[in-house]
């Protein structure tokens, strides 16, 4: 076999992996950090890939497919689990027909999440076998396992990445071309396995812990399961990236490295914790494997040293060796971190998201001028996930909750029938909307809600990087599929006072905006703008004439990164303005000061 | 095999991922063991980029330890002092001069800080410290997107691999169109760090 060496991301190799142990269908919605996973795939157009509208469904779809007996995947940040928690369940209860390979990406440190969940706590909640890389080479070798134990066993496999796997590139020994074929599809008719009446379910049960006792077996033999022998003195349990920073802290210690971290090989772990001094579990956030180990009655430190907060680094492991006494003290380094400017993240100049959050800002009272009384809030905002989360940030701090995917349109409805005094109003993006806010609009229809919702409609899912949805009609591998009809959608389920407009027409957004909020019966107001990012011709951008300018910073209250102000000169940094295409500051000034650069050169 | 420790820095849009993937290709096809990690958050455009690049005979940890990078190439200021800390004593800051203030300073909470703060900061950790002018080249060379090869240029005389794996990996990575105006930043880049060597 030909080999040949690619630096990949952990991401990307799981994707090679996949492909090269035969996958023939996967699916998934974009969340950072998975995203890749499935971005990889439809490139191969020898398979069939699909960004589906949530991750419930990309898990249903891959079921579907492997209960015809082909190989599928599906990939997921940690918390689209929850959204697939349902059918991932099921799975484990019916089993598979083809390998069903189930990868979760989760996000400790939470660097682009809601929350920074465990998810290996998934493989002992639906029972099903994890396992878990440490780098790109074991990304791209695990899925050809994960496969084999799916169909051995009869059982979905969790997959379990992290951001610094899923986001990391290291050297990959890469094979060519396919090593397992794609079986023919074919679905065996089996209504005892397949139709999880409760007589059915309690039929499985008994076969779903027999299962899990034969998987515990071969966790035994799994061959990236291994030891590397050092130092008796110290002997460190540990998986994934937190493997790395180990061997990097402790380099004369003996290790037991897993790759199948559930069922956990109970003999291996007696074993290697008889044969050295003192047993350390390095793992990031839970006491995963800890506790297991704990209670097969071995003496075993790990979070009594380890925060079960936040990313590991080497930094804080060498931290908690210094505190358990396994390394000297004097290698602490007292290097201050310098306190300098933050750069949060920022809604992007030219962002069709800006215009309806100054709208937003001004009505619910969020900011107000200098020299100006603040007032109190008024007007509650109920967000989501998306781009669109930044407009919680000053100066617009237009938004006033995020929990997760959806949930502002409930929120909404629930804040309302509370009976709150202020006006309720949800903000949500056009593909969160698709993923899941059909249900809580179709909830505050069916409930008489007097709520307004915006569908902020940007034509892309942008914050994971620009994928396509229902709403564009452009399939993952780059077809054409068939496009939603948001305003149908919306009226079609019993919404009457329905309007789109344009995402940049401030004194639009404005009007429509007021008048949905007065109105007595639930209104849905679709701000329609391309994201800025994608803008390929950039028109003149604006310029501040500073004859006019009366210093007023109104315009600096939009958020908009290419608005500058230094010392009391307020400026458009040509190199970032996005022109003619969003004029959003340009409708703003009071002054008529903001002007397009040609237009000012000229008059 | 040498060790080296990398810091990249900038500001997201300005290229920093592309340069670190481009110095991973080029440490790998010289047979180092290569490992390299991006940390960007959620912004599309307009936050703190970072990556760490280590490439050794074998490499663990994707992640450098605070104090024990050998080389910070930074391709905005004030991003070359906020990462500043991971260099090692007397490690290589290799800076491009200059400043994109974040939206608190434009909107005028916050000050961006002065060269000399700038340099204080950077200086309490080393005194290899080299401040170019890459936006400036890439911009006369037509094209602002070519300042991180540039960078790639300036970087490429702090480490052992030689001219025609550096060439070969800009033009693996770039868009056809771009490869030979990228090429020229990147020989302007060699030259404009080897003045401020020699003048070290």
């Amino acid at each position: 076999m030909s080999q040949k060496l690619k630096l990949l991301s952990g991401n990307e190799a799981l994707a090679m992996g996949a492909y090269r142990a035969g996958v023939k269908v996967a699916t998934a919605y974009p969340g950072t950090p998975s995203t890749e996973i499935l971005e990889t795939l439809a490139g191969f157009k020898d398979i069939y890939a699909e960004w589906s509208t949530n991750e419930k469904v990309a898990m249903e779809v891959a079921l579907g497919a492997s209960y015809a007996g082909v190989r599928s995947m599906v990939s997921m940040k940690h918390v689209g689990l929850n959204v697939a928690g349902d059918p991932f369940m099921a799975a484990s209860m019916t089993g598979v027909g083809g390998g069903l390979v189930v990868i979760t990406a989760d996000d400790p440190g939470m660097h682009s999440s809601q929350n920074e969940q465990d998810n290996r706590h998934y493989a002992r909640l639906a029972k099903v076998p994890m396992l878990e890389p440490a780098d790109s080479q074991e990304a791209y070798e695990l899925p050809a396992y994960a496969f084999d134990i799916s169909e051995k066993f009869d059982t979905p496999v969790l997959l379990r990445s992290t951001t610094r796997i899923s986001h990391s590139r290291s050297v990959v020994k890469m094979g060519d071309g396919r090593q397992v074929d794609e079986k023919p599809a074919a679905f065996g008719y089996d209504f005892k396995k397949y139709v999880m009446l409760p007589a059915h379910a309690r039929m499985r049960h008994p076969l779903i812990e027999e299962r899990l006792a034969k998987l515990a077996e071969y966790a035994e033999g799994f061959p990236l399961n291994i030891i590397i022998k050092g130092d008796k003195k110290l002997g460190v349990i540990t998986s994934g990236v937190a493997y790395q920073y180990a061997r990097e802290v402790f380099p004369q210690a003996s290790f037991l490295k897993l790759a199948m971290t559930y069922p956990l090989p109970q003999k291996l772990i007696h074993g290697f914790a008889a044969q050295v001094d003192r047993l350390l579990v390095i793992e990031e956030l839970e006491p995963f494997i800890q506790e297991q180990v704990k209670a097969m009655g071995i003496r075993v430190v790990g979070k009594e040293f380890i925060p079960r907060m936040g990313e590991l680094n080497p930094d804080i492991i060498e931290a908690a060796g210094i505190k358990a006494g396994l390394l000297e003290k004097e290698i602490i380094k007292d290097i201050p971190v310098p306190k300098l400017p933050g750069r949060p993240p920022l809604l992007c100049p030219g962002c069709p998201h800006s215009g309806v959050f100054y709208v937003l800002s001004n009505l619910g009272q969020r900011q107000s001028l200098p020299g100006k009384a603040k007032k109190e809030p008024r007007l509650i905002i109920t967000g989501d996930i998306g781009c669109y989360t930044l407009g919680a940030s000053p100066p617009l701090s237009a938004m006033d909750t995020c929990a997760c995917m959806g949930a502002g349109i409930g929120q909404a409805l629930g804040l309302e029938k509370a009976g709150v005094g202020d006006k309720v109003i949800a903000v949500i993006g056009d593909s969160t909307f698709l993923h899941s806010g059909i249900t809580g609009l179709v909830n505050a229809v069916y409930n008489k809600g007097q709520i307004t919702i915006i569908i902020m409609d940007n034509r892309t899912t942008a914050m994971t990087g620009h994928q396509e949805h229902p709403g564009t009609g452009i399939t993952a591998q780059g077809y054409e599929g068939n496009m939603v009809d948001m305003e149908a959608l919306v009226r079609g389920v019993g919404v009457e006072d329905v309007r789109a407009i344009d995402a940049w027409d401030i004194k639009a957004l404005r009007s429509s905006i007021k008048s949905a909020i007065d109105s007595p019966h639930i209104s849905v107001i679709i701000a329609r703008g391309g994201c800025a990012v994608r803008t390929k011709r950039r028109s003149a951008p604006m310029v501040v004439d500073e004859d006019l300018c009366n210093r007023c910073n109104l315009c600096l209250m939009l958020g908009c990164p290419a608005i500058q102000k230094e010392a009391e000169r307020i400026y458009i940094d040509k190199t970032l303005c996005a022109g003619e295409a969003c004029g959003l500051c340009r409708q703003l000034c009071p002054q008529k000061a903001i002007k397009p650069q040609v237009e000012a050169a000229d008059g | 095999m040498d060790k080296y420790n990398l810091i990249i820095c900038g500001v997201g849009g300005q290229g920093v991922i592309l340069a670190g993937n481009i110095i991973g290709g080029v440490a790998l096809a010289a047979g180092c063991d290569v490992k390299k990690t991006d940390t960007l958050g959620m912004a599309q455009r307009g936050g703190s980029v970072v990556s760490h690049l280590r490439m050794a005979s074998e490499v663990f940890s994707p992640l450098i330890k605070v104090g024990e990078a050998d080389i910070l190439l930074a391709l905005e200021k004030l991003e070359a002092a906020r990462w500043s800390h991971y260099l090692k004593p007397d490690g290589i800051a290799i800076v491009n001069d200059q400043a994109l203030p974040p939206l608190s300073v434009s909107a005028g909470r916050e000050k961006y800080p002065a060269d000399e703060e700038i340099t204080g900061v950077i200086e309490q950790r080393t005194n290899n410290y080299y401040l170019l002018k890459g936006t400036e080249c890439a911009v006369g060379l037509g094209n602002i997107k070519a300042l991180n090869v540039f960078m790639l240029g300036c970087l490429s005389r702090c480490l052992p691999f030689e001219e025609a794996l550096w060439q070969d990996g800009i033009a693996e990575s770039l868009p056809q169109k771009v490869v030979e105006m990228n090429l020229k930043a990147f020989e302007q880049g060699r030259k404009a760090i080897q003045g401020e060597l020699e003048n070290a």
